[in-house]
């Protein structure tokens, strides 16, 4: 039955939570300058590109200090009335933006990792030309993204969604001379718009059955009695599609490795640590609705499942540093999305390991950034070995990145991953069963493929050429580097102990706190997982590091390996569904469209008028018979009009 | 007779609709040998009526009466045609975005006349003075069929239209502006002809219900009616006029060859502007003269827009030719302005007469960049450029932000009217709208794929001296991209007008929009008894649907409100 218990209501923001619509404003207003300035901005373009996420990043922390000094529950969740902005009957859209636990929580990660990767930025882009625009366009996304994170009504969402789209599909193409880079990045955009399509549907649907599009009315909504519950899978399932278009999840993924097109930085904040995780976040947001569809958080499972399994075989077979990254964030977001899907309770640890994830992920893609500053932006691994001597602190900050990802205690990851795995198996039935040991088998998987990178990469002897003289990056790009190592150390204790990002986040996202007896004691399963990532890392030293890495990839393998040297086919499918079929409806509607309709309407022109040639050359002609024909009809009406009027 | 009041306030449609032509006097009276000033007195003209039309949204009431700024003179006695003008939010939006358009498509042709008329012996009648004084006359006239009230006077204005535009086409455009001129006169004739016969059948239905013929739009729609067999007939020859001048598919075949012949100011006079006048009569006649017939209708029509939003984009996609990628773009746009119409919710009305102001503007600005490229090309075609974005930044830019308008980008306008559009479709129609949501992918496709074949990719050699944005250019195109970023950002004002306009169309066809399907939920009440609820909350009480005890609301009152038992609207 219905009770006032479910009514999800927010207070009106006073005080330091009205200042919530200036973490939007700094970075769009500094976007705004450095985009319309032009090159007169060039000289200090760079530098405010910086300030203007750290402004938010300041701002963020005094919030969330407020925060937290706040009563529990409903207290937390303020909400700010900016203006009216599409109002037509019923359909009503404010910009309003929303201050809750969860929101503050996306602030720091994309305010505070977004700072540190703004200042890498100054050092990696130094010699580009265009920095100033590269620093508008981060600063785009800074401000698309925060205002994803902060609006309180769906529709709005959708604005921030599309503009990390826009800040996305700008910054892959940044050098978009590149034909490479142009087709990378219309592809991000052309499948995020398939995904779009799915969270336009599930907005619409809102509509149509709750009357309102806002996160308060419709999570206070879905508990009526008049609610189907095939509405609410449909929801559920539309949702879900534009998540998989955002994150890069099964079947959308095939964007994001060609996305590192892009310019290091891009690929970390944007490709890693924010963006991507965007549709963990509105799934994760959207939780009132999957709590009432288990159907649709089944669905949410196995993409997870899928992806993070596919991610990880993708990510064993290539050569280049950044696609191998990517492919691992594909994995990694695969466990957010399985770790969201599993529902109430568990919301929050997949939020916990998108925060951790944010972090190494971040750090080893600025890692890769600075290895190939030093070896002539090279992105083949094949062409590294060796460089953890002439890299000293870029090995060491990519190690701890290393020893987070793939799991190790007491790095951020082993706490983050583990309460996935734990939660899968917690839910029982086979689906549990299922899923927890696929993303056991994951764990190892990921130790491989993050070996094999490490020992390509910093391991072995030397194998660049003789032109390229690696050497350690500025300190601009160091001090960042070392911040976010820190953070892949730390994050787990600061957000796991106590509980205390759970509990944070209950008013968002509902109670975390764990209930009930465990399938399996937390211990051994940590032991188990333990083993099957040592498992993994001695594979790829047995495997990889044993002997000399080749210079070419081998050629003998099995057509497993080559289907995953080819992203496991995903291009292949598209082509062969989309692309050709759809080219070829093109052609042939285009020349329908010529001779069809268009020939029979000559043709009757024709039949009317004499050939159409000659219409074409008595032009003059025609528009004095153009001009007989009006007087003639005005004649006609005259003469219909007065002999009605007389009868 | 007419009890209505045949005036009301200031007569701003007839100013704003005789100042261009004040502006063609002063090109008339401009001797040959200062012909170029005409452009000078052509801007200047539609600067001051786009100044005058912004005093009359100041002075138009949000909630005054229906029509206002109403004048009725008797124009010919014998059969009672009457020179009648007014405007509603609809008439109002169109205006503002036909006159804030008119000085752009000026400013967009400042070179465009010249060119031909120096001892050109096939120019020696055409010029500055006839291409301006042309355009103006069709601002006029257009101004003139937006705020006509009389249907007679309406169908004269709509006929006119096309003598200017077939001279703008014919005498000034590209090498194959004849055929171009003369098709779009052709398809324009049929649907013209077309509506006279409907124009007549209104008269004698008129004349035999009344007694006495009348074209007076407010007394048709309040006092006469027009039975079934009647309205089909009638709403046939208005609607089939009307989607050949949108144009709707599969009546769209005109619009390629003309847009893509027409200079570039004809080109946005005449896909922005002047196709709008389409769409508005779907609105201002079909539906409130005929909605037995609109109703009857409205599946099939929802069906060609449907297949006209994906057609139009996907024949976009497989264009080699700039401009008729953008005349093909906006068939499927105009697939999405009739789709709202016909559905007949307030969100599918109000949303498709916002997208046909948003769409003059993303049209226009598309136009108008295809025109800064072919200028510098000297070609059209999209294999010839490649590498702009690197040459030329600002052009780039606005390529891109124009092109981002096309696809409906979220903070532009152009979404907030094609979301409007859908939703309001969806609502009442969910497998039209859900078809018509795979437009906003494909509209993607093309968009994006002339972006990376035209200004990205490497710097193809003659693209190589393309210099930046000239300053009359940026004059051009600056206040097309703030309009699309103002409307995106706050489409409030001209909404809260468009919207009663628009409940006052549909109320003929559909009583109200439809409730949503889970608005009825049951609320315990704590403690005092449901019927003092009901009444100190003006809320329905719903026995069958609720059980006893429990007060039945909609969504969108919040429960706070209840428990508070303070008062709910």
């Amino acid at each position: 039955m219905y009770s006032a218990l479910h009514a999800v209501t927010y207070a009106k923001s006073t005080g330091v939570f009205d200042l919530t619509f200036l973490l939007v404003l700094f970075p769009a207003a500094s976007a705004a300058v450095l985009l319309l300035g032009g090159r007169r901005t060039d000289r200090w373009g760079h530098l405010l590109g910086c300030a203007a996420p750290l402004a938010s990043f300041v701002i963020g922390v005094i919030e969330f200090f407020a925060l937290i000094s706040r009563d529990g529950g409903q207290s937390r969740q303020l909400d700010q009335h900016l203006w009216t902005w599409v109002p037509v009957a019923g359909f009503h859209a404010n910009v309003n933006v929303l201050l809750d636990p969860l929101s503050i929580t996306f602030v720091l990660l994309i305010t505070g990792v977004g700072s540190l990767i703004h200042i890498y930025s100054v050092g990696y882009m130094e010699h580009d030309p265009d920095r100033r625009r590269f620093f508008g366009e981060l600063n785009l996304f800074v401000a698309a993204m925060l205002l994803l994170v902060l609006a309180d009504n769906y529709l709005l969402l959708y604005v921030g969604w599309e503009g990390v789209g826009l800040a996305s599909y700008l910054l892959i193409g940044f050098w978009s001379h590149k034909p490479s880079a142009a087709v990378a990045a219309k592809k991000a955009f052309l499948v995020n718009r398939v995904g779009d399509v799915g969270l336009s549907i599930a907005i619409m649907l809102m509509f149509a059955t709750f009357g309102t599009f806002s996160f308060s009315g419709v999570f206070t909504a879905v508990h009526g009695p008049g609610v189907r519950s095939g509405t609410m899978l449909a929801i559920g399932l539309m949702l879900l599609l534009g998540a998989c278009g955002k994150s890069a999840q099964a079947p959308l993924q095939s964007w994001l490795l060609d996305a590192m097109e892009g310019p290091t930085p891009v690929s970390a904040l944007i490709h890693a640590a924010t963006m991507v995780t965007a549709g963990v976040y509105l799934v994760a947001r959207s939780g009132a609705i999957y709590d009432v569809s288990p159907h649709a958080r089944l669905a949410v499972e196995i993409v997870g499942a899928v992806t993070l399994t596919m991610g990880a075989i993708i990510g064993c077979a290539h050569d280049d540093i950044k696609k191998v990254l990517a492919a691992s964030t594909m994995s990694q977001i695969g466990y957010m999305m399985l770790a969201v899907g599993l529902g109430p309770g568990v919301y929050a640890i997949g939020i916990m390991h998108l925060l951790t994830h944010g972090f190494f992920k971040a750090n080893m893609f600025l890692g890769a950034g600075s290895v190939m500053h030093g070896n002539n932006d090279e992105v083949n691994m094949r062409r590294y070995g060796g460089l953890r001597k002439l890299m000293p602190v870029t090995f060491v900050t990519f190690g701890f990145g290393y020893l987070a990802i793939i799991g190790i205690i007491p790095f951020s990851g082993f706490f983050s991953k583990d309460k996935i795995i734990e939660s899968a198996l917690d839910k029982g039935g086979a689906t549990g069963d299922l899923f927890g040991a696929v993303a056991i088998a994951g764990a190892g998987l990921t130790a491989f493929y993050m070996t094999r990178l490490m020992i390509m990469t910093f391991f072995g002897v030397k194998r660049w050429p003789r032109d390229v003289h690696p050497h350690e990056s500025p300190k601009i790009m160091l001090i960042p580097m070392a911040i976010l190592a820190a953070g892949s150390l730390l994050a787990g204790y600061l957000l796991v102990l106590g509980g205390s990002l759970q509990h944070f986040l209950t008013p968002s996202v509902g109670s975390s706190i764990e209930q009930g007896a465990h399938t399996i004691s937390p211990w051994v399963l940590s032991v188990i997982t333990l083993a099957v990532v040592l498992g993994g890392v001695a594979a790829a030293w047995w495997l990889v590091g044993r002997k000399p890495v080749p210079a070419e990839p081998p050629t003998h393998v099995t057509l497993a390996t080559k289907a995953a040297r080819r992203s496991l086919l995903g291009d292949d499918i598209n082509e062969s569904i989309f692309m050709h079929p759809g080219a070829y409806l093109t052609r042939a509607l285009v020349f329908f469209d010529n001779r069809g309709v268009d020939g029979m309407v000559n043709g009757l022109a024709a039949l009317v008028g004499g050939s159409s040639a000659r219409l074409r050359r008595t032009q003059t002609g025609f528009v004095r018979s153009y001009a007989l024909s009006m007087l003639a009809g005005a004649l006609a009406i005259a003469v219909s009009l007065l002999l009605v009027r007389v009868g | 007779m007419t009890t209505l009041p045949a005036h009301s306030g200031f007569p701003w449609v007839m100013v704003i609709g005789l100042l261009p032509l004040l502006g063609v006097a002063g090109i008339l009276l401009l001797p040959k040998a200062r012909e170029a000033e005409a452009r000078m007195i052509a801007l200047g003209a539609s600067v001051v009526t786009f100044a005058a039309s912004i005093g009359m949204a100041i002075d138009y009431k949000v909630s005054g009466k229906p029509f206002q700024f109403t004048q009725d003179y008797t124009w010919i006695k014998a059969f009672g045609a009457h020179y009648a003008l007014g405007v509603d939010g609809i008439a109002l939006a169109l205006i503002l975005m036909t006159t804030a358009l008119t000085p752009i498509c000026v400013l967009a042709s400042w070179h465009d006349a010249e060119r031909l008329s120096p001892d050109d012996e096939a120019s020696s009648g055409r010029g500055p003075r006839l291409f301006f004084s042309l355009l103006l006359a069709t601002e006029t006239l257009v101004i003139g069929v937006f705020g006509s009230l009389d249907v007679f006077f309406f169908y004269v204005l709509f006929e006119a239209m096309l003598i200017p535009m077939y001279f703008l086409i014919g005498s000034f455009g590209g090498p194959r502006r004849s055929y171009a001129a003369v098709k779009f006169l052709l398809y324009s004739l049929v649907g013209g002809l077309l509506m006279l016969v409907a124009v007549i059948g209104l008269y004698v239905t008129s004349a035999h219900q009344l007694g006495h013929g009348t074209f007076d739009y407010r007394v048709l729609i309040n006092q006469v009616h027009i039975s079934h067999h009647e309205q089909i007939a009638l709403f046939l020859g208005f609607f089939i006029a009307f989607a050949i001048k949108a144009p709707l598919w599969p009546f769209h075949t005109w619009l390629p060859d003309a847009a893509s012949e027409a200079p570039t100011g004809t080109a946005v006079m005449l896909v922005g502007v002047l196709d709008k006048v389409g769409t508005f009569g779907f609105l201002r006649f079909c539906i409130p003269l005929f909605p037995y017939a609109s109703k009857l209708f409205a599946p099939y029509i929802l069906g060609l827009c449907v297949t006209g939003i994906l057609y139009g984009a996907l024949v976009a996609i497989g264009q080699k030719d700039l401009k008729r990628l953008v005349a093909y773009s906006s068939v499927s746009h105009f697939g999405f302005i009739a789709l709202g119409v016909f559905a007949f919710t307030t969100q599918g009305g109000s949303g498709a007469t916002l997208y046909m102001v948003n769409h003059g503007f993303s049209t226009g600005a598309l136009f108008l960049v295809v025109g800064f490229l072919a200028s510098r090309r000297g070609s059209r075609m999209v294999d010839d450029f490649g590498g702009v974005a690197k040459v030329a930044p600002w052009l780039g830019a606005m390529v891109l932000i124009a092109g981002l308008s096309a696809l409906s980008l979220p903070g532009l306008s152009t979404f907030v009217s094609e979301f409007l559009v859908l939703v309001g479709t969806f609502t009442v129609h969910r497998w039209f709208a859900v078809v018509g949501i795979a437009g906003i992918v494909l509209a993607a496709v093309y968009v994006l794929w002339m972006v990376q074949r035209t200004i990205h990719g490497p710097v193809t050699r003659a693209v190589e001296g393309f210099r930046d944005l000239s300053l009359r250019e940026a004059w051009v195109i600056g206040p097309v991209m703030l309009a699309i970023v103002f409307l995106g950002v706050n489409p409030k004002p001209l909404l809260d007008r468009i919207n009663p306009s628009i409940q006052r169309v549909n109320v003929d066809v559909r009583h109200g929009d439809p409730l949503p399907g889970a608005a009825i939920h049951c609320v315990r009440l704590p403690t005092r008894s449901s019927a003092a609820y009901s009444s100190s909350l003006t809320l329905s009480l719903a026995a069958a649907r609720c059980p006893t005890g429990y007060v039945e609301f909609t969504s969108h009152v919040t429960l706070t409100s209840i428990s508070t038992g303070s008062t709910v609207k």
